[in-house]
């Protein structure tokens, strides 16, 4: 082990180029990938927000008596795609009404506005068949009137939504194998450079776990490196877009050690399989 | 004597390059020197990949002291490299690290004990007669220094056997005869030695048993050197 890390300082004492280059290429495609990851995160995020809304409007018949209307929450509340069920009073809806529409403020008046039931549905139930399906419930129920809740503003979220998902796991899966591809290829440049010495350790009798040891060790530092590297570009970049353009969401701590550790990974897997090529040809042909 | 290296009807042919040796047999016994002859191209080089196990035979078996080519595993290939000291034409040191840290290294990347390290080098150089120069750069070094280094090298694991594929290609006649008198002192202490070479003055002048190799079959095994004169002086 000792040994090993003396291959590794000395291999960077002498391409120290070689090396930094490495670590700059292994830290430009994280960073690639680390930003590609902030947009798709974000992009989740504010999806995640509209689709909060996503609500459905019951209005109510006037002189409902307070048992029917208590049935319909119960019912509503029982069922397992229902988040919860408000109760929207003709005040409340007025007042509401006059916040949201400052304009009509003066010709408004509380009688106008009928009482309603807001449901809200549970995440993963708010797609267009489920939104449907429980306005049809609401609708079966006498005092209830008239049921709304945008159906195609819903249908239409739900397919960006998909779109979103299917486009952003596949661009996932091509940034990522770039990253992998150019770090590979950094890492067997540092190797070919080392040929003779894992040449001449064959030669010598070390064992495969011996001649690879410094390698692989130089693989994990040089991704370690890299990915933290990627970590704070792509933190300096979210925070310029943060205070010029939207406010944007950072990774959390555990995105940003998966990160790092997904660099050490690569190295340590783009060095395994480097050095393994190496170890199977045996004497340069002379 | 007990054969330490036996080639029962070797042959290995390559995809792209066809036969490069055919059904060779020869033994070699503990202690022994033995010239590898031949115009280049006639297999002198194969042949040491083949006792040295970096390439299997195609047929036949090559048996180097226990290990057969036969049933020899990935892992135990360290185990022989250890007790095979291999010296090539162009030296193959680091360029960067000194006489010194070049005999180390092959002991440190065999796990030798630190504290064994340091005195063995200085033995070994003193053995090639290097001593004086312990922390010179091979670039530092002329020609047949820097193969002594090697030679250091390829001895520091105590190997029974030493592989010198033409160790004198790249130097002049003084250096020549220098690198000859080490391998001779080496070999007189007790280690095998087959030299690769197509110096027909030097076997000639020595006197020891060739192999003498020809379009990759073994023409000649034996101590006639008129044969061998004849032969590779009357077809320049």
């Amino acid at each position: 082990m000792r040994l090993a890390l003396r291959e590794v300082l000395l291999a960077f004492r002498r391409a120290p180029v070689l090396a930094l280059l490495g670590v700059t290429t292994i830290a430009f495609s994280l960073f690639a990938f680390g930003l590609f990851g902030l947009v798709a995160i974000n992009l989740q995020t504010a999806l995640k927000q509209v689709e909060d809304r996503v609500e459905i409007r019951a209005f109510l018949r006037e002189r409902t008596t307070d048992d029917e209307l208590s049935e319909v929450v119960k019912t509503m509340q029982r069922m397992g795609e229902v988040a919860d069920v408000g109760y929207v009073s003709p005040d409340s809806a007025l007042q509401r009404a006059r916040s949201e529409l400052a304009e009509f403020r003066d010709v408004m008046d509380s009688t106008m506005l009928p009482a309603s039931i807001e449901v809200r549905l549970k995440e993963g139930s708010r797609d267009p068949e489920t939104v449907k399906m429980v306005s049809k419930r609401l609708a079966v129920y006498p005092v209830v009137e008239d049921v709304r809740y945008g159906r195609e503003w819903v249908e239409k979220l739900y397919r960006i939504r998909t779109i979103a998902g299917v486009a952003g796991s596949g661009l996932a899966v091509v940034f990522a194998m770039v990253a992998v591809i150019i770090i590979g290829a950094t890492i067997r440049m540092a190797i070919l450079a080392r040929t003779r010495e894992i040449e001449i350790m064959r030669m010598v009798g070390a064992t495969n776990g011996f001649v690879r040891l410094p390698y692989l060790i130089d693989g994990v530092l040089k991704g370690i490196a890299g990915g933290v590297i990627a970590v704070a570009l792509a933190y300096a970049t979210n925070g310029v877009i943060s205070r010029n353009l939207v406010a944007t969401q950072f990774f959390t701590m555990q995105q940003i050690a998966l990160g790092v550790f997904a660099g050490a990974f690569i190295g340590f897997v783009g060095s395994w399989f480097s050095v393994g090529r190496q170890l199977r040809q045996v004497w340069r042909d002379t | 004597m007990a054969g330490i290296l036996r080639l029962s009807k070797v042959t290995k042919e390559y995809a792209r390059s066809g036969v490069a040796l055919r059904d060779i047999s020869f033994e070699l016994a503990k202690g022994e020197f033995v010239f590898l002859a031949g115009h280049s191209g006639a297999g002198k080089s194969t042949l040491l990949k083949l006792i040295s196990m970096a390439e299997r035979p195609t047929s036949g078996e090559v048996k180097v002291s226990g290990y057969s080519s036969a049933t020899l595993r990935a892992r135990e290939l360290p185990k022989l490299r250890r007790r095979l000291g291999i010296v090539f034409q162009d030296f193959r040191l680091l360029p960067d690290r000194s006489a010194e840290a070049n005999v180390a290294f092959a002991l440190e990347v065999t796990g030798a004990p630190r504290a064994s390290i340091g005195p063995k080098v200085s033995r070994l150089l003193t053995q090639v007669g290097l001593a004086s120069k312990a922390t010179a750069l091979p670039h530092e070094l002329s020609g047949g220094e820097q193969q002594r280094v090697a030679i250091a090298r390829a001895l520091a694991n105590d190997p029974f056997v030493l592989l010198a594929d033409e160790p004198t290609g790249n130097l002049d006649d003084r250096a020549t005869r220098g690198i000859f008198q080490l391998l001779r002192e080496i070999n007189a202490s007790g280690t095998a030695v087959i030299m690769a070479t197509h110096d027909v003055t030097l076997i000639e002048w020595s006197g020891l048993r060739f192999l003498e190799l020809e379009k990759g079959s073994l023409a000649y095994d034996g101590v006639d050197a008129a044969r061998l004169v004849a032969d590779l002086r009357g077809r320049r």
